[in-house]
């Protein structure tokens, strides 16, 4: 009978992602409550040095898949590379964040395995053995609870959805798997991922996000966030309007057909509140939003709201803020 | 060339979607239905292709009557031809809803087939990877670029951080992102066209969920906002406020 969680890992740029930290976390604490283990799946080329520090995290075996076919991922290898960890480890529960790479992979996972498949949950909860996922639909407007039937399941975890335990202190069995298949590409070649322009945190991982909406008047006044997210280490978003304008990288869209964030941050310049932008940033921990419109949608939903022009509070706030690190 | 899209009908995204009577289903009533705002972009994606060369287009969906509306408005944009996987109920099982494509294109010859990257109404992504998984083709996700080259279709996949450019043989399967291209709008000639086209109604069965929905909620509600005051004068009341009550600075 499959037994235990599998995580499948991710790194970037030579790092262990923090949304596998998140995942191994959960998978964990998934285990513990089963009283089963918890495994971990390593593909990558050049990542054996990451196995031992998983157990921080609790990871009781670690799989490796090294080999440099595995350096970029190809959804096609990296779900034979599943596929063996799988077998060695008959998981009943298997475990990814929901990041590019999670939501490529899991689908394949769940199609090749005929498992159950929770997609982006943003919740776990074990009910007498089963396990029970929230994932928000219709753009967060209702949350779905969903268990898995089928003996084994795959979830995917949104990132910043589950607390990092690193307490832990297992010391992990590392397993290599036989890679020999990483030299069949299986109809793919994958290029290595070119990264966009001042690119630094995405914003699915981000812990603050100021967000300029089309009451920032145009790209010339983006200086104003700039500086505002440079004091507060923050990453930079905009409202469809904004990117739509061609102000701002579609990349930085916030909202439904957007990124949707969870930053314990968000400060929200010049954006109406419109349900398709909330849908993307009305998990938010704390929101702050300046408009100068007091009947603006975003005011409901902020706990800090400032009824002003973006060009004389910006500034403001930014004075303010410099005072704070002095 | 044989391009099959594969589409699906959600609300109007601006509808205020409401949970039903028993808890586990939406209350249909009063959603307008549209084709799934991604799909369009799939849609456009394979009318281009046939437009460039020779080529058919072929859509398709599941779910009860009134997606044959769905499937309708694509003919009417210049699809050729239009499957309707018929179930009594809504299908939201993700793997249930893959294995009944899958086994209607089964038997069919195709080069390219294109989803949406993902629903508006369940937000599963999960669609495209399952179905070439269980078709056993190569699959790029999340595509906002694309090109045809001897036999093999370039993609650019948009990933966090970055752009990933691959090259699949065919047949594959894309599933498409915003910024591929602008989806057209039906022409007059186009909608009285498609009044006339068949659509292939096939009864289905979903046969076994992976999934089983417990219920639906209502997300937790955030408290009431609260307005710090107006003008510049009162940042230094919020960034007080930040530190002091949100601990956030
Ligand atoms: C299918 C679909 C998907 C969508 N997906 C998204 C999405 O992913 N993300 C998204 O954001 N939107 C999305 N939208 C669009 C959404 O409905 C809104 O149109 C959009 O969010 C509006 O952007 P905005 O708030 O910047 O602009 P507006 O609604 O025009 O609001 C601008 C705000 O700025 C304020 N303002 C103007 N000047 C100043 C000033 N000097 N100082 C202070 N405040 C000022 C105004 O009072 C106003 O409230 C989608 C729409 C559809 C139909
Ligand atoms: N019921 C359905 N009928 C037809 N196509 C669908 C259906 N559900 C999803 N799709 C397709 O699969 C894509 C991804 O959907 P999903 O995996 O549900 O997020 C959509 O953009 C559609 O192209």
């Amino acid at each position: 009978m499959p037994k235990g969680v599998l995580v499948i890992a991710e790194t970037r740029d030579g790092e262990l992602r923090s949304v596998t930290a998140e995942a191994i976390s959960a998978g964990r604490w998934l285990a513990d409550g089963k009283g089963e283990e918890c495994s971990v799946l390593l593909a990558g080329s050049g990542i054996a040095d990451h196995a031992g520090g998983l157990g921080v995290y609790g990871a009781d075996t670690v799989y490796l898949a090294d080999h440099e076919a595995l350096g970029v991922y190809s959804g096609e290898l990296w779900l034979e590379a599943a596929a063996e960890a799988i077998a060695a480890a008959d998981p009943s529960i298997i475990l990814i964040a929901a990041t590019s790479t999670g939501k490529d992979l899991a689908p394949r996972i769940a199609a090749r395995l005929g498992a159950g498949y929770a997609a982006s949950c943003t919740g776990l909860s074990l009910e007498e053995g089963t396990v029970e996922a929230t994932r928000p639909v219709y753009a967060g407007k209702i949350v779905e609870k969903v268990r898995l039937s089928t003996a084994v399941g795959v979830i995917s975890m949104r990132p910043k959805s589950f607390e990092v335990d690193d307490s832990r202190s297992t010391s992990p069995a590392i397993e290599q798997i036989d890679t020999a298949w990483a030299t069949d590409a299986k109809g793919v070649s994958a290029g290595p991922v070119e990264a966009a322009e001042g690119a630094r945190v995405d914003l699915t991982e981000a812990d603050r996000i100021v967000s300029g909406g089309r009451g920032m008047g145009g790209p010339e006044n983006w200086g104003l966030l700039e500086e505002i997210a440079g004091l507060l280490g923050a990453e930079l978003g905009a409202s469809r309007a904004a990117v739509d304008a061609g102000w701002r990288p579609h990349s930085e869209q916030v909202g439904q057909t957007g990124k949707v964030v969870t930053p314990g941050l968000y400060v929200a310049c010049g954006i109406s509140g419109a349900m398709q932008h909330l849908a993307g940033m009305g998990r938010s921990k704390v929101i702050v939003a300046i408009n100068k419109d007091s009947d603006a949608p975003i005011f409901q939903v902020a706990d800090y709201g400032v009824i002003g022009n973006v060009m004389e509070v910006l500034p403001a706030l930014a004075e303010e803020l410099r005072k704070l690190e002095a | 060339m044989n391009l099959v899209v594969y589409i699906t009908q959600v609300p109007d995204t601006a509808t205020r979607v409401k949970i039903g009577a028993d808890g586990q289903n939406i209350d249909e009533q009063d959603a307008t239905w549209v084709v799934n705002p991604y799909d369009e972009i799939a849609v456009e994606a394979a009318l281009q292709i046939k437009e460039a060369g020779e080529g058919t287009v072929t859509v398709i969906g599941i779910g009860p009557e009134r997606v044959g509306t769905a499937l309708r408005s694509c003919l009417a944009l210049g699809c050729d031809e239009a499957i309707h996987l018929k179930t009594a109920e809504p299908v939201d099982d993700p793997l249930q809803q893959a294995r009944l494509v899958a086994a209607a294109l089964g038997d069919r010859s195709y080069d390219l087939i294109f989803t949406g990257k993902q629903s508006v109404d369940d937000d599963t992504q999960a669609q495209g990877p399952m179905i070439a998984t269980i078709l056993g083709i190569p699959c790029a996700t999340e595509v906002t670029a694309l090109e045809l080259t001897d036999g093999k279709v370039e993609v650019t996949r948009e990933v966090e951080g970055g752009k990933q450019t691959l090259k699949l043989d065919m047949p594959a399967l894309l599933t498409t992102q915003k910024g591929l291209n602008e989806p057209r709008y039906a022409s007059l000639k186009g909608i009285m066209a498609a009044k006339k086209k068949e659509i292939d109604a096939v009864d289905s069965d979903p046969g076994e969920a992976g999934l089983e929905r417990v219920e639906l909620v209502l997300p937790p509600t955030r408290p009431e906002g609260k307005i710090v005051g107006e003008g510049p004068e009162v940042v230094v009341e919020l960034v007080r406020l930040l530190k002091e009550e949100a601990k956030v600075l």
